[in-house]
């Protein structure tokens, strides 16, 4: 059990409500954004369309006609904040550590564009990195950016790297990038400017599966080194 | 029973309600700029209000109608004409086949709707018809709509509107109450009291100007920098439609449809949803004024705006069916 944290719950406009545990990011706030996450997965309040969990804090899109009849005419911002104010101060139960998933990854330069420039900004060999890389497991704080882009963390400080001054126009699907102590993988083709050291030959994003994205909040996720080969054996199976 | 692209338009897309309960994911909402227009156009001629519409701005598609249907156009007014014969936005209309619906001219507004009775045949993406663009999912192969796209209707017109010419039903929907004619109204956000006491003092009644890199994601207003009072580097967080961030040049972004669902500018306001409709009609060059509200005012007009939709809606199932009747 974790002390209780008492939070901060703004609104987001009005059809939109904020809990916020902290402003800076740690694994204790965010067990506590995941808790507050899956309590109310599993005990939806009626009227609450989206939830957005993110480092420290907890989104909630709401319909205000349909709290507004809960709250029995009243405001229906006031009659949320109240309600998730209980929930968001009760103590966190440490959550079951799940097996992680392992995300293979090839850490060839030709799939690897920021590869030699991290070495040059880290001060560590590439198998340094690759082995500070694959060696930590990383937790899936949230998800936001594009479809399926999940912000895992924390990198090791030795490979910590800030982003690129100037983004690039497009990064392919499947890229893996640092941005200072969090790491992540391009679902899609995109616009970024985290620096790239490797590609997965995972699908991170497929709109053909039931479920699109790879990744879920609160994931584990550990990396795996695989060789160009390997790589491009996966893409042929 | 399907209707034919001609003529792609500008950025012509399928757009619903939007897609709601995947934003943990990254999933962005995506769905009708106009939620209104979109509601209108389908209460019109008795569809579920949020039934999947075909939206446009202007250039403006043309559209053939390979067989007869009932329809309504909402939100702005480009000008229409069925045949070359003009006809009205916010009434309800009936197609004969093979008619040619085209727009003229942009008269007013910026984001136009379509609604076909019954609605679009189409395959629903996680349990939305949304275009999400850059997914590549939703409407039709997630993208824009071409020239050439046949688009399939799930009810043929009855019998009765099968022999019907082209008739525009007497009856309008009056939507003036929705609209906002000055200024749009905001919640302060999170992070306004980041911002200086001269970027405060502006935005107590602030005048920007729309610029021309505005689009689904959002609509950038142009106006003096706005500076806070200190940098602070902002842990990214949840962002919603209408939500106004300050980016790092001092300009502002207010975001829409197709917006991020987080973000880590500061987010210094929120165009109050009554109100977001208003926005977006509005084009490139506009002046936008902009003024704070309290949550007590803005759930006041949210409510007053839905109980108004809601009459307009029974209004016009009521004279739909007088006119059944008749």
């Amino acid at each position: 059990m974790l002390k209780k944290t008492i939070p901060h719950i703004y609104a987001l406009g009005d059809q939109a409500i904020t809990i916020e545990w902290s402003t800076t990011i740690s694994k204790e706030v965010n067990n506590q954004v995941m808790h507050s996450f899956q309590f109310l997965r599993l005990n939806p309040i009626e009227g609450i369309t989206d939830m957005i969990p993110a480092y420290s804090s907890l989104t909630l899109i709401y319909n205000p006609s349909i709290i507004r009849k809960q709250a029995m005419g009243g405001s229906p911002f006031e009659w949320l904040k109240q309600k998730l104010a209980r929930l968001a101060e009760a103590p966190t139960e440490i959550t079951e550590k799940t097996e992680p998933l392992i995300v293979p990854v090839c850490y060839d330069l030709s799939l690897a564009p920021d590869l030699i420039e991290a070495t040059q900004l880290t001060g560590c060999t590439i198998e340094e990195i690759i082995a500070l890389h694959t060696n930590e497991i990383y937790t899936v704080y949230m998800l936001g950016f594009i479809p399926g882009f999940a912000y895992m963390a924390s990198v090791n400080k030795k490979i910590q790297m800030p982003r690129k001054a100037n983004p690039r126009k497009s990064v392919a699907a499947g890229s893996v990038g640092i941005a200072g102590e969090q790491t992540g993988i391009y679902p899609l083709d995109a616009p970024g400017g985290w620096q790239l050291i490797g590609q997965t030959p995972l699908k991170i994003f497929d709109i053909t599966e039931e479920e699109p994205c790879l990744f879920k909040p609160g994931n584990r996720v550990k990396f795996e080194a695989i060789s160009l080969e390997q790589f491009h054996q996966f893409n042929a199976a | 029973m399907s209707i034919t692209i001609i003529k792609a338009g500008l950025f012509t897309t399928v757009q619903d309600a939007g897609r709601k309960g995947f934003q943990h994911l990254g999933i962005n909402p995506s769905g009708a700029m106009d939620a209104l227009a979109m509601q209108i156009a389908n209460v019109l001629i008795q569809n579920k209000s949020d039934e999947a519409v075909i939206e446009f701005f202007y250039p403006a598609p043309t559209i053939h109608f390979n067989t007869a249907a009932f329809i309504a156009l909402s939100g702005a007014d480009f000008g229409a004409t069925i045949n070359d014969i003009p006809v009205p936005t916010n009434h309800p209309i009936f197609v004969p086949e093979n008619a040619v619906l085209s727009f003229t001219k942009k008269i007013s507004g910026h984001i136009a709707y379509l609604a076909i009775q019954g609605g679009l045949e189409l395959n629903e993406w996680m349990n939305s018809y949304s275009t999400n663009t850059r997914a590549g999912a939703g409407g039709i192969e997630g993208r824009i709509l071409i020239k050439g796209d046949q688009l399939y209707l799930k009810a043929a017109a009855t019998q009765e509107n099968k022999e019907s010419p082209l008739q525009v039903l007497p009856w309008m929907a009056d939507t003036k109450g929705l609209y906002q004619t000055q200024s749009l109204r905001y919640l302060p956000g999170n992070e306004f009291g980041l911002l200086n006491m001269v970027s405060q003092q502006f935005m107590t009644n602030a005048q920007f100007t729309l610029n021309a890199d505005s689009d689904r994601m959002g609509y950038r207003l142009k106006g003096p920098e706005l500076k806070c009072k200190k940098t602070i580097e902002l842990i990214s967080s949840g962002v919603t439609n209408g939500t106004i961030q300050l980016l790092p040049n001092g300009q502002c972004i207010v975001l829409l449809a197709d917006h991020q669902t987080t973000g880590g500018y500061p987010r210094i306001g929120h165009i109050i949803q009554s109100d977001i409709p208003t926005l977006v009609q509005q084009s490139p060059g506009s002046t936008i004024r902009l003024i704070p509200v309290n949550m007590e005012t803005a759930e006041k007009i949210n409510n007053r705006h839905s109980q108004y939709l809601q009459q307009l809606k029974n209004a016009c199932t009521l004279q739909l069916n007088a006119y059944h009747r008749h």
